[in-house]
């Protein structure tokens, strides 16, 4: 290894390991003589708000999973096999949510579907219907690349074709035959999305919801050692699922969908 | 194919109206129908509802007043406002400083791990991390960096108390421009090492030996492959970590409050306030936003255009 390699490989390792560090052993302090015990995560593991935000905050991922893994893996199958002069329309539109970023997404999506006009007060009431109408907008760019790296990377008309030819009807050829082969990129895709939902906190504080991240700077305003733990336990999640997303198959070195947009 | 469809359908009616039923095995080989677009309805009509049409709600709004009718006052309220034109400033700023400054330092690390003497395992450890680190960003990541930086700060405690040194007595503060920059770095650095690493990957080894045997040095491989190779992805890389931080919220709100101003937390405190003079004015703030950003997502596209000539 050369020298320049370990020099930056070491200063990038310090930068982003101290804060970690750093944050852990602020979280194992309390009280006024600064001592070490574990008594700021007993604290969060004994707030019963810490248990129902970080519920409802792993509910509406996994519903803005669902819902952008029906809507979107049938339209990029779809339009890989019969409309493929669509291709760019919907990378644009799968893309636009970086350009809308969640602040102006959320004044938009305020503005419009307020309880007055245009939707029902239950649409903006609910967290599972405003909060995850948005973050399936804002899974988009994730899932679609995800998903359209999948089904370049299988020969869908050939597995298409051979799978009605022997008789089978459309929802067993997408069910039965596409599915298992795009399973590793629509899961890439599912635990992207995860690590976003869990740490949104624009659209939810804006609109006034209380979700795992607001909880945390909620909780920041008055107890700072248990935020110091609370972002831990974040990061852990975020680790976790970058993990899954490892498992599956679609590392973040070999897929670009990864590369993600700050929040 | 939009406006010859029906007029196609017309002609062949009776030939394919088996299909039209139900699209035969060998529908991909044969005349489009129309009613295969159906199949993108459902997503067309979700991108509408809560995407084109949220997005197209505040455009027009930027440009309404009190009564509906339409009005250039807010955007030219935002122009000669000193406040706003200075978080335009601010929030460029920040966007350049922390895209330059992390696109060279992540191509440095990203460069470290790709070239040839680098142990194997740091590269997957190095791009998992970046993976976390890039989505890390928002509230959590503001806090490790008050428990480390901030005025009580573990590290900032460690070098008062151990060597002398409270940067907090010599003009630092993490709750300031400096600030935001080195916590936007750690989501910034992660992402220039995800994006670079593919453009880094094509640079063949086979050109350095070229070089080498025409009887080039490191510099003129640099000077005149390397870096006119890369280039492309580099400039693009920048201007997509521009935009990442230009739209960020949640992490300079967490930070600061509101203590540097920047325009995505005016808006912020336009929609939870009660502040409003004219209730258009955020709208007016996200338009300035929606074109720099438009902008510079325009470049990348263009410049990843030329990047990917390479890549192949």
């Amino acid at each position: 290894m050369s020298v320049s390699s370990v020099v930056w490989l070491t200063l990038g390792t310090a930068y982003f390991v101290i804060p970690l560090v750093a944050t852990l052993l602020f979280s194992l302090q309390s009280g006024k003589n600064f001592s070490y015990n574990l008594s700021a995560y007993g604290q969060v593991i004994h707030d019963h708000q810490f248990w129902k935000t970080l519920r409802l905050s792993f509910v509406l991922s996994v519903e803005t999973i669902v819902i952008s893994l029906v809507l979107l893996v049938p339209t990029a199958y779809w339009v890989h096999l019969k409309l493929p002069r669509l291709r760019p329309y919907i990378e644009f539109l799968t893309i636009l949510p970086f350009v809308v970023p969640p602040i102006i997404l959320v004044v938009g999506l305020l503005k419009l579907y307020n309880g007055t006009v245009h939707a029902p007060i239950w649409f903006l009431e609910s967290p599972y219907t405003f909060l995850v109408s948005a973050y399936v907008v804002l899974s988009f760019p994730y899932v679609y690349r995800s998903l359209d790296a999948g089904f370049r990377a299988i020969d869908i008309h050939t597995l298409t074709e051979a799978s009605q030819s022997l008789g089978a009807p459309w929802r067993t050829t997408l069910g039965r035959v596409i599915l298992p082969n795009i399973r590793a990129a629509a899961l890439g895709g599912a635990f992207l999305t995860l690590a976003i939902v869990m740490g949104e906190f624009t659209i939810a504080s804006l609109a006034l919801f209380s979700t795992f991240p607001t909880y945390i700077n909620l909780v920041n305003s008055e107890k700072v050692y248990e935020a110091a733990a609370l972002s831990l336990i974040s990061f852990g999640i975020t680790w976790a699922a970058m993990l899954g997303l490892l498992a599956v198959g679609g590392g973040p070195g070999r897929r670009r969908a990864a590369a993600g947009a700050a929040d | 194919m939009g406006p010859k469809g029906p007029r196609r359908l017309g002609h062949l009616v009776t030939a394919e109206s088996a299909d039209v039923e139900r699209p035969g095995p060998n529908g991909s080989g044969r005349r489009r129908l129309p009613l295969a677009w159906l199949g993108v309805v459902p997503f067309f009509a979700y991108a509408f509802a809560f995407l084109l049409l949220p997005s197209a709600v505040v455009l027009i709004g930027a440009f309404q007043d009190g009564e509906g009718g339409y009005t250039t006052k807010n955007v030219s309220e935002v122009i000669h406002t000193h406040q706003y034109l200075n978080a335009y400033r601010t929030s460029i700023e920040i966007s350049l400083v922390t895209a330059v400054a992390g696109g060279l330092l992540g191509l440095l690390m990203a460069y470290a791990v790709v070239r040839a003497g680098t142990p194997r395992w740091i590269r997957p450890t190095l791009t998992t991390f970046s993976g976390v680190a890039a989505n890390f960003a928002g509230v959590p990541l503001a806090f490790a960096f008050i428990a480390t930086l901030g005025t009580l700060g573990i590290v900032t405690k460690f070098l008062d108390e151990h060597l002398g040194f409270n940067p907090y007595q010599h003009g630092f503060s993490l709750f300031t421009f400096t600030g935001v920059c080195l916590v936007y770095l750690y989501f910034q650095i992660p992402l220039m090492i995800l994006v670079i690493a593919p453009a880094l990957d094509g640079l063949r080894v086979e050109w350095r030996e070229a070089s080498a045997n025409l009887g080039g040095n490191d510099i003129h491989y640099w000077r005149h492959i390397g870096l006119p190779v890369l280039l492309p992805s580099i400039i693009g890389a920048v201007v997509l970590l521009f935009g990442n931080a230009f739209s960020a919220y949640a992490t300079a709100y967490a930070l600061t409050g509101g203590a540097v101003n920047l325009v995505p937390l005016i808006i912020g405190q336009n929609i939870g306030g009660d502040v409003l003079s004219n209730p258009h004015l955020s709208e007016a703030l996200a338009f300035g936003m929606i074109v720099v950003i438009a902008v510079s997502m325009v470049l990348y596209a263009l410049l990843q255009r030329r990047a990917s000539r390479w890549m192949r």
